[in-house]
């Protein structure tokens, strides 16, 4: 009797006695690279059109941003990561710094505020891979307003160049979480809603 | 072994189901369904012309994640080897099941393992195929769908038509009435004042599947793609409840198709633009999530992949057949295929319908049951599936080899009607006389029809073909009788 595992490989053997162990791959296109200025905005426009909120602040003026953006949310409560820089931290609220929160406690507050990896300007996603201030994964996804904040240094313009630069991450096992928008579905009728489980507000702080 | 690639297990739902055609007329009789589909199909069909055309690359993409996934089934076994090494010293723990009925076990006794009576579910085509839910709901494990249109499905005991929008045969109306009757009989009830606003209804199932997620300890999900040198599983989805399922709990268990395995993390640079853009019309889905094992300190810990064969080696061994295996499950073949717009997903019998549903099911189950003899045949083979398919998918070429199978599996037997049709036809064509005669046969026919245009159904051989199409009547005169009549029409 042999295993799973030794049959499902000796039939795929079977399988290709006939085929060519050579394929030859057409290369992928090269991706496209704009200049720093068009790319930003490409980036910014297409975050907006998935109905993120997009600010963009000088270097010395994001915390008060992200104060700013807490009050219009009426929020009460903030959770962030132990080692979120100083110059990205609330000030007004006292924020809840995770140790280690249960989905539950999590459950409770009302806002996060996280740094990020990397942008793609095509696509306007961000990805995080949570190392640093960008925090555990349940913390960016629980509460219902994520701050985000990237610099613009962060943001590159098509997919494969924001694979390339995840290569270290992904090889150190760290998860990633692509974020385009906040969630959305389009299941009933296909009209767009945007909110269903994950964070129902977005707000994108681009520090240039 | 006698059979060295056995086929995939046909699953209880679909066993003794009839033919497509007589699955398609009870749903071309369903009104409300072909408006529901009408809109869904043309909107998503549009949207997804419009992202593509912003990619000037586009045709470079598609040869490159064609070939990138030929690549993978010719050296399949070098990957998921390689793939399973990676996965291992990630710290995740690797299972093989040949068939359903093994990938069901498996995962059962992960789940019982960890002493509970529920699991939230990631949508999956995988745990579909292999019916998963039902095998843990008969040893008393509730597995909950969280994605929207599944609850829908779930809640509704319906079954899902379509590869994206499984309840995009559904309306407004009848969402909020599943989610009033049932939601209450599962956990929490629906708001009292819920409209059929579908911002409300999405609400309630937020409301609903929250404490789902934050007391769910085991999660199953599928994967769109595993990368075998780095062993990462990655699963895209709009509404974060993917990303609920594969963060929350403690215990994350992956049902993936062989086929499944890419290369290297590279290739997620091509895929990664096919995907969204072929799948939802999107520059980008919501959200991704891409995970190499447990990670550290973040979500679950005990982490494990159950890589399924079921009949996808039998699609391996056919050297032409094989490129179904490709398939990103997108659904863009679905959304303009001209039999799926008016048949629906349920016509075909299989958790995959539409176009790649008729290839794929066939060549996964064989072809001895009615339903997947006639699902080669539930296709005008116009083409429109192979020009949107992501991976270049030939679904007409396949479907017309697939066609031959089927009647050379009939060679033994009387001729069907079809094949005498067939024989007589090409007595007609073999000769202009022979024509000539049976056209003067059929215009005198036609006279005797008087002012009708449109036969309806007619009975003996023709009657499966007329019963839900119109038969026009034959013309009064053939192009040549005209030529001869009026000289080549100078008089």
């Amino acid at each position: 009797m042999s295993t799973a595992r030794e049959e499902i490989l000796d039939r795929i053997r079977r399988a290709q006695t006939d085929s060519a162990a050579t394929v030859s791959v057409h290369e992928a296109p090269a991706p496209e690279t704009l200049d720093t200025q068009p790319m930003l905005e490409l980036f910014v426009e297409n975050l907006v059109d998935y109905r993120a909120v997009v600010h963009q602040v000088g270097a010395g003026e994001v915390a008060g941003k992200v104060d700013e953006i807490l009050r219009n949310h009426d929020c009460r409560s903030v959770v962030i990561s132990p080692d979120l820089p100083d110059d990205v931290r609330p000030g007004e609220l006292d924020p809840t710094v995770d140790d280690g929160l249960s989905a539950y406690d999590l459950d409770k507050l009302d806002a996060v505020v996280t740094t990020s990896a990397v942008g793609i300007a095509r696509t306007g996603t961000i990805v995080l891979d949570h190392t640093d201030g960008q925090a555990r994964r349940a913390l960016s996804l629980v509460p219902d307003v994520h701050v985000c904040v990237i610099r613009a240094d962060q943001v590159v313009t098509s997919v494969p160049q924001a694979t390339a630069v995840l290569r270290p991450s992904v090889e150190q096992g760290r998860p990633l979480t692509w974020i385009s928008g906040p969630s959305a579905t389009s299941d009933i009728e296909l009209n767009r809603v945007e909110g269903v489980h994950g964070p129902r507000n977005l707000e994108v702080i681009l520090v240039r | 072994m006698s059979n060295p690639n056995p086929l995939g297990t046909t699953t209880a739902t679909f066993v003794g189901m009839p033919k497509f055609p007589t699955m398609a007329k009870d749903a071309l009789a369903n009104t409300r369904q072909r408006r529901n589909l009408l809109h869904a199909t043309h909107t998503i069909r549009a949207k997804r012309a419009a992202v593509v055309d912003e990619v000037p690359e586009w045709q470079d993409l598609r040869r490159n994640g064609a070939d990138t996934k030929d690549e993978v089934l010719a050296n399949l076994e070098q990957y998921l080897v390689q793939l399973e090494q990676k996965l291992t010293e990630q710290g995740a723990t690797v299972h093989w099941a040949r068939d359903a009925e093994e990938a069901n076990r498996i995962v059962l006794d992960l789940v019982k393992a960890q002493g509970v009576d529920e699991v939230v579910k990631v949508k999956s085509m995988a745990t579909q195929e292999i019916e998963l839910n039902e095998a843990l709901e008969a040893a008393g494990i509730h597995a909950w769908e969280t994605d929207l249109a599944e609850l829908i499905v779930q809640l509704g005991d319906d079954r899902s038509s379509h590869i994206l929008v499984p309840a995009i045969h559904r309306g407004r109306a009848e969402i909020r009435e599943i989610f009033r009757t049932r939601m209450g009989q599962v956990g929490r009830p629906a708001p009292d004042n819920m409209t059929d606003e579908p911002r409300e209804l999405a609400e309630a199932a937020r409301l609903h599947l929250r404490e789902k997620f934050l007391r769910a300890k085991v999660a199953i999900s599928g994967a769109n793609f595993a990368v075998a040198d780095t062993g990462t599983l990655v699963v895209l989805e709009s509404e974060g409840n993917g990303r609920m399922c594969l963060t929350l709990p403690e215990t994350l268990i992956s049902v993936v198709g062989i086929e499944k395995v890419l290369p290297k993390w590279e290739d997620l640079g091509t895929f990664m633009q096919l995907l969204p853009r072929s799948s939802t019309g999107e520059r980008m889905n919501p959200y991704t999530t891409m995970w190499t094992g447990p990670a550290a300190d973040d979500g679950p810990q005990n982490v494990h992949v159950v890589l399924v064969d079921n009949g996808r080696t039998h699609v391996l061994a056919d050297p032409v057949g094989r490129q179904a295996l490709r398939c990103i499950r997108c659904s863009a073949c679905l959304n303009v295929c001209p039999v799926y717009e008016r048949a629906g997903g349920h016509a075909y019998g299989s958790v995959y319908p539409g176009p790649i549903g008729a290839v794929l099911t066939p060549q996964l189950r064989g072809t001895s049951s009615a339903i997947d003899q006639s699902l080669p045949y539930a296709s005008s083979l116009c083409g429109a599936c192979y020009e949107v398919c992501p991976v270049r998918i030939d679904i007409p070429t396949l479907l017309v080899k697939l066609r031959t199978q089927v009647v050379d599996e009939h060679r033994d037997g009387r001729p069907s009607v079809e094949a005498r049709a067939m024989k007589a036809a090409a007595w007609m064509f073999s000769d202009s006389s022979h024509l000539t005669k049976a056209q003067k046969a059929a215009t005198l026919g036609s006279k005797l029809l008087g002012k009708r245009t449109a036969l309806g159904a007619i009975p003996g051989p023709a009657a499966a073909w007329s019963g839900a199409r119109d038969v026009p009547v034959p013309p009064k005169e053939t192009f040549r009788q005209w030529w001869d009549r009026t000289n080549g029409g100078n008089e």
